[in-house]
């Protein structure tokens, strides 16, 4: 059994720690706020000896990504940290590691886009490489960012999956805040995660292969994609299967969503990160009062758990899904589309309302929380239709 | 029922505000509390008024937000006190730990403050040039804050400060940065 250690620690610092613990070949980095500490304490380790891992410093996110795609391709295991313009930075070396199947770690501290200039937490940067290929997974906790780390090396590498996975935390609030954390022996996570033993590696000189050929017009491009969608699918089980076996050495919870009071709730929230335990804080006290709420944490965004939700919210009166990012000209952000999509197929209408808060850092009060669940118990009780889409606590003249 | 306690630090940037609250934080997980400690990050230069936050607590700390009703207010440097509304949201049977010279009956008269809240000063910055021999006044500004409200153990913190500051230097730094949370711990007069 693994030996816990319980400490006051950053997310970053748990997420330098974890990736420290599953022993990686090579890190590639750049740094950006508020990533930075990310790949300052892992630089420690290197400095003083604690990892073998090679460090390579380069001049941009464009470049860190591209030596991280060399570096997996070769046959290392490999990790990276970033944020916001620096994920941006990234965005077609995202599709080619994807592409490539190069199961390439990388750690996201969730920040917003420019412009406005703005170095807070929203999950702008995240969505906007929803459709790069990478199995994706949020943290609400440093706990949970520590935890994800170590489980995404297991997803990534698993033969049935062989794609990049990134591991989102919540800037500012999950990065920087410290938190109590509990961490694993070195012996017990690496035992987990075993030794990477790459497939198609270029410096097996014995059977050499070529990657990331030209698959033009008549070539394979079109069945490779396809491939690609089976391994992100068949990411689903393998996701599932490595969180149980996970739960069993961490003895923490983990599911594709996590529910609170969801067995008798009349009405649901659905979040992401963070805010999810500001959403249950909230459900507890109103609870206290009689009220019939729950909440629904989305802790896989890529592969999406579409049949997870439908059950979870199957008969509900009145859901509210909440997005810390936009996308704009659609009915709502990002989560909310994809909660609809996932209702869709069921016989009992349920109404869903849309909001968007929290951008670029704005604090994420706990009367904002009031405010959704009152508006879901209008909705319940008939008195009130589904609004629009809300900008919760966006003030009118700013 | 869970037993949360608030603070709000205000600082300039470069006083140790942040490196504070992380030791008080280590202190609560010592005792086997859940802490959340968060610095309100904008302009990064030295000199800026910054805010930080601690929560303490007997059980898990769900919440991720900034603190709008704290329990305790600690401030670093008094000169905040004319251009910062550094008594904000402070609840009505609270305490304001301020590092001043000014006697807490005057600062009184000088702040907006619930008439029911504690006021409680202490010369942090005169005590840490006597003992430290440098302006940093984090260390004894924790010595007033366990004698005035509690919420960490005073021989604990103590433990910490030495294994943290043992790091990097000898006894001789540990013995003045103990004697300086001493002499804060029973120098800070409350009103």
């Amino acid at each position: 059994m693994p030996t816990h250690t319980t400490l006051a620690a950053t997310g970053n610092s748990v997420v330098a720690e974890a990736m420290r613990q599953c022993k990686p070949n090579v890190m590639a980095a750049y740094p950006i706020t508020p990533q930075t500490t990310i790949v300052e304490e892992f630089a420690g380790f290197v400095a003083k000896g604690k990892t073998d891992c090679e460090y390579v410093t380069v001049e941009s996110e464009h470049s860190a990504m591209s030596a991280c795609i060399g570096a997996s391709a070769a046959g290392a295991r490999v990790m990276t940290a970033t944020s916001s313009q620096g994920l941006a930075l990234m965005w077609e070396e995202l599709h080619i590691a994807s592409g490539m199947r190069l199961p390439i770690i990388m750690a996201n501290a969730n920040r917003a886009l420019s412009a406005p200039i703005n170095i807070h937490c929203d999950h702008s940067d995240i969505m906007g490489a929803r459709d790069t290929g990478w199995v994706t997974l949020f943290a609400e906790t440093a706990q949970e960012a520590y935890d994800n780390t170590i489980m995404a090396t297991r997803i990534a590498e698993h033969p049935d999956v062989m794609l990049p996975v990134m591991s989102c935390l919540d800037g500012f609030i999950t990065t920087h805040s410290i938190d109590r954390v509990s961490v694993m022996d070195d012996e017990s996570v690496a035992g987990f995660v075993g030794e990477y033993e790459p497939r198609n590696a270029l410096l097996d000189t014995g059977t050499p292969v070529t990657h990331g050929a030209f698959a033009g017009l008549g070539g394979p491009y079109f069945e490779f994609k396809k491939q690609q969608r089976e391994a992100i699918e068949n990411a689903r089980a393998v996701v599932s299967a490595v969180g149980a076996e996970y739960s069993a050495l961490s003895g923490r919870p983990f599911g594709a969503i996590e529910t609170w009071g969801m067995d008798d709730a009349e009405v649901a929230l659905v979040v992401i990160g963070s805010t999810a335990g500001n959403a249950r804080a909230v459900a507890r006290h109103l609870r206290a009062d009689g009220m019939k709420v729950g909440v629904v944490k989305v802790r896989v965004w890529r592969p999406f758990p579409y049949a997870e939700l439908a059950a979870a919210l199957k008969g509900m009166k009145a859901v509210a899904v909440l997005d810390r990012a936009e996308s704009f000209g659609a009915e709502g952000g990002p989560l909310y589309l994809e909660v609809r999509s996932a209702l869709y197929d069921l016989e009992m209408r349920v109404p869903v309302v849309g909001y968007i808060y929290g951008l670029g850092g704005s604090d994420v009060k706990l009367e904002l929380m009031e405010r959704v669940f009152s508006d879901l118990a209008d909705i319940a009780a008939g008195t009130a239709a589904p609004a629009g889409l809300v900008y919760l606590g966006a003030r009118e003249e700013a | 029922m869970q037993q949360l306690t608030e603070i709000r630090w205000h600082a300039r940037a470069g006083q140790g505000a942040v490196t504070a609250a992380k030791v008080v934080a280590e202190t609560a997980l010592a005792a086997d509390q859940y802490l959340q400690a968060m610095p309100e990050y904008g302009p990064e230069r030295m000199g800026a008024p910054i805010k930080a936050f601690t929560r303490i607590s007997s059980d898990p700390i769900e919440i991720h937000c900034n603190i709008e009703n704290p329990d305790i207010v600690i401030v670093l440097d008094d000169s905040l006190l004319d251009i910062v509304d550094v008594a904000e949201g402070l609840t009505d049977d609270g305490v304001i730990i301020i590092n001043t010279c000014t006697p807490p009956e005057q600062v009184r008269t000088a702040i907006s403050i619930p008439v029911t809240a504690r006021i409680a000063c202490v010369d942090a910055t005169g005590i840490a040039l006597d003992t430290i021999k440098r302006d940093i006044p984090n260390t004894p500004m924790v010595g007033a804050l366990i004698k005035v409200a509690g919420v960490i153990d005073m021989d604990t913190f103590k433990g910490l400060l030495a294994k943290n500051l043992g790091k990097k230097f000898g006894q001789e730094m540990i013995d003045a940065n103990w004697a300086s949370v001493d002499r804060a711990y029973e120098e800070v007069t409350v009103a």
